[in-house]
């Protein structure tokens, strides 16, 4: 298959030895599972059950909030411990509701809805709504959910779907053993997903620094005309979205529109899987694979990992810590979050669990810039981060925002090039921040604006309603009054 | 701008890399040429070399201080150091102290400093160093000598090195013309180029530098070598050198085929005075040149255009500091009209049409 270049991206140390050759094992069950509300982009999810309750392991525990969100379900059977607010896994900290699970060791399936018998002839409709149903979102960090992507095939003329096996973020291999070893898991998905959509034809794009991933599902798709397995080059962010399609199909998606709308739909190798099991067997997402690594970590590995286990849980299981870690990551390194400790649980998005000494983060204090002119090179969006960070400096967010800063995809490598270790990602994600705050403080006073403007018309049309009311009656008593003296007067 | 500490912020990985390792990396590329060249001009070379060199040491932290900066960290960056190396390198060989001392000013005071310092300089400080020199004090900017290899006969020992560099006593009869101020002075007393060549060194000994000239410029070939280290090294790209060279070659060789009388050949530009020291290692200063590779290549394109235009059209010999002063006061537009073009938009920055995502 031809395959078009992609501007710019660097090659940073992969590092993924640490833990691609450790087979996906399963975390035992802990003490509890803690299940936060949002998990997801849009709405929380709704509570459906009360503390103290016993439920079944894929009992719907709590229901999708709004047509932007996902339920959450049991990963075990056990017993409702609590639901209260505790840290979220996001940089802030903030707490927010979270369903608290005692495991009673059992782990019991419950009543689980019938497997679609054949999803082949089901309509885009019935797939959906078990996608939907099943909590399943974008596992590769995005956590959209996924039946909304679904249905796009019938608002939109899609040709193909995009399945994202690159994982081109350093240290994590957990697609990469999920493709070894369960190819045929997220083949099968794969073609599900393909015939919700109305799609002709699957590509699976894999890093091409992971051959054993690539001839695993060469293997799997090799009986299916319709799906292709493809090799691309190792090039951070090749897994950006955006790109991908580009390195695919060279078509480059205009800015402000979606893959979509050229026709290709993009999701993750592990939403496959997970959308196998949910059409095959009525599965929920209850778990996920997660890699734990970092030279800070004793035993780097791939773990199989129920929804709601702590990161205290993986990092005990992987032996603990060798050394005090730096920082704690959610994700890549690249694109990654610091975690605000080690009790918050793991949610469906979580790809990885880093534990990073001061050695392999190379963060040095920043220094003046050199206008070296590295990043507008590898900037795989043609942005120029030296200008724009100039204007940053300077809260010239009017300027940067010309310059391009919201096109910006915060894939860091700007940040991991520049010579002066200026934190440019940073600037950058401050000034989106910044400039959609203007953008809503002004919308609001635009609102009020309107709004005021509203009140005088109202003001104004009232009072002029009672003058004409006033006059009307005046000019009526008058002419009563006129015809009244013109009775009066004597003939 | 007001955020809060950068520690927990991605990426959590970053090359190793550093403004200090970059400049070092220069200075290696600069050592081949360097050393050759003082030992061709002597102890008189060393001593300025010295002299220079320092002076722009101590006049930075004189700024840092004064600017209220750190002063430790900023000289550890090494750009102080290569700012006052490649100023020595443009500087004739057994000039007295005080140049050296005026141009550290002239660099570091003037030209580098008042714009807030490293990374935010206009021009490129060495150059601004030498042409204010070069106008301000023509005569000794331009007493060339011949090579006087250390410890051969007739070169200047270490005391009599100190009479010169430090008491001005230059000994009679050394001075010579540079091969770009010979064939000038000569065509102004009307002889033609093809005659004039005849007693200008030969190309081999104008390719390795045994020949009057600049303390650190006349070694073609050395400058050439720390140049295509810095490439491999990939500190610089080919852009600028390359395009510099290109310009530089293009005019001489099109003039000279016109009128061979009058203009030296491409050839002759190319391996004469500064043309490979500039196109290595004073146009890719990165501060003061254009950041994409495009703007680069119209930089360059620049220098070696105006480097033959003043050498050939202006009353000094030599054009390299001029033309890349000049070219880097147009380094802001150069940017502006020469920024990548954003993905899934068009040149004019408006979200490319659908239907059309193939530019």
């Amino acid at each position: 298959m031809k395959l078009f270049p992609i501007r710019g991206g660097i090659h940073p140390d992969y590092r993924k030895e640490l833990s691609s050759e450790k087979a996906i094992v399963a975390l035992p069950m802990p003490a509890a599972l803690y299940i936060p509300l949002q998990q997801h982009i849009g709405a929380p999810a709704e509570v459906l059950v009360n503390e103290g309750d016993p439920v079944k392991k894929g009992q719907m525990i709590a229901r999708s909030g709004g047509t932007v969100s996902a339920p959450q379900h049991a990963p075990t059977s056990g017993r409702i411990k609590a639901i209260t607010a505790i840290a979220a896994p996001h940089p802030s900290g903030l707490a927010q509701t979270t369903i608290i699970l005692e495991p009673d060791g059992k782990d019991e399936w419950g009543e689980l809805p019938e497997p679609i018998a054949d999803p082949f002839t089901a309509d885009t409709h019935t797939i959906n709504e078990r996608v939907a149903a099943s909590g399943i979102v974008g596992m590769g960090g995005a956590a959209f959910p996924s039946a909304i992507k679904l249905n796009l095939g019938t608002q939109k003329k899609l040709e193909i779907l995009l399945l994202n096996g690159a994982e081109c973020e350093p240290y994590l291999t957990c697609d990469d053993r999920v493709m070894r070893e369960y190819a045929d898991e997220i083949i099968d998905g794969a073609r599900i997903m393909a015939h919700a959509l109305g799609v002709p034809r699957v590509v699976i794009a894999i890093e091409q620094n992971k051959p054993q991933a690539i001839d695993a599902m060469t293997r799997a798709a090799s009986t299916f005309s319709e799906v292709e397995v493809v090799g691309v080059p190792v090039q951070y962010p090749m897994g950006s979205e955006r790109h991908l399609v580009q390195a695919i199909t060279g078509r480059e998606t205009p800015a402000k529109k979606l893959t979509a709308d050229i026709g290709v739909v993009v999701h993750n190798v592990a939403t496959a899987r997970a959308v196998h099991h949910a059409v095959r067997f009525g599965r929920p997402l209850i778990s996920r694979v997660v890699t734990v690594s970092g030279n800070a970590v004793r035993e780097p590995n791939n773990i199989e990992v129920p929804i709601g286990a702590r990161v205290a849980d993986l990092i005990a299981f992987c032996g603990g810590f060798a050394v005090e870690p730096e920082s704690l990551i959610n994700g890549g390194p690249l694109m990654g979050q610091p975690l605000p400790g080690l009790d918050v649980p793991v949610i469906k998005g979580m790809s990885g669990i880093l534990a990073l000494t001061a050695a392999e983060i190379n963060q040095q204090p920043a220094s003046a810039c050199i206008r070296c002119g590295n990043c507008v090179t590898i900037c795989p969006c043609g942005l120029v981060p030296v200008e724009m960070a100039a204007f940053i400096r300077k809260d010239n967010f009017k300027v940067a925002a010309q310059l391009g800063v919201m096109d910006c995809v915060s894939c860091g490598s700007c940040s991991w090039l520049c010579p002066s270790h200026i934190p440019l990602v940073h600037y950058f994600n401050y000034a989106k921040g910044m400039i959609n705050a203007q953008d809503r403080e002004r919308r609001k006073i635009e609102q009020t604006r309107i709004l005021a403007e509203a009140h005088t018309l109202r003001v104004e049309k009232a009072a002029a309603d009672k003058a004409a009311t006033l006059a009307a009656k005046k000019a009526q008593a008058a002419a009563a009054a006129a015809a009244k003296e013109k009775d009066e007067t004597p003939a | 701008m007001t955020f809060l500490s950068i520690k927990n912020s991605a990426p959590f990985t970053h090359q190793v890399s550093s403004v200090q390792k970059i400049m070092f990396t220069v200075l290696l590329a600069l050592i081949p040429a360097t050393a050759f060249n003082l030992y061709l001009f002597g102890w008189p070379a060393i001593l300025l070399f010295t002299v220079t060199v320092g002076a722009c040491v101590v006049v930075e932290a004189g700024c840092l201080i004064l600017a209220g900066q750190p002063v430790k960290a900023t000289l550890n960056d090494y750009s102080a150091v290569l700012t006052g190396w490649l100023l020595a390198m443009s500087l004739p060989p057994w000039a007295p102290w005080w140049i050296g001392v005026l141009g550290a000013i002239f660099a570091i005071a003037l030209a580098k400093h008042p714009f807030g310092g490293i990374g935010q300089n206009v021009f490129n400080p060495a150059m601004v160093a030498r042409v204010a020199l070069l106008i301000s004090f023509p005569v000794a900017m331009t007493i060339w000598v011949m090579p006087h290899p250390l410890f051969s006969a007739g070169a200047p020992g270490f005391f009599d090195a100190i009479a010169i560099t430090f008491g001005g006593q230059m000994p009679d009869a050394v001075s010579a013309a540079s091969a770009l101020g010979h064939v000038k002075t000569e065509l102004t007393r009307g002889i033609p180029v093809s005659q004039s060549m005849v007693q200008a060194p030969d190309l081999m000994d104008m390719m390795l530098g045994y020949r009057a000239g600049s303390l650190g410029e006349t070694s073609a070939i050395l400058i050439l070598a720390g140049g295509l280290f810095l490439m491999a090294k990939r500190i610089i790209s080919w852009h600028i050198p390359l395009s510099v060279m290109a310009g530089v070659f293009l005019m001489g060789a099109i003039f000279h085929a016109v009128d061979p009388a009058r203009f030296t050949s491409g050839t002759f530009h190319l391996v004469s005075g500064a043309t490979f020291l500039g196109a290595f290692f004073i146009a890719t200063d990165y501060v003061t040149s254009p950041v994409s590779k495009k703007g680069q290549l119209i930089f360059g394109l620049g220098c070696g255009v105006l480097i033959w235009l003043i050498r050939t059209f202006a009353g000094y010999p030599e054009g390299v500091a001029f033309a890349v002063l000049l070219m880097n006061a147009l380094v802001p537009i150069i940017d502006q009209y020469t920024r990548p073009r954003a993905f899934g938009r068009n040149r004019k920055g408006e979200p490319l049409p659908l239907g059309k995502e193939n530019p």
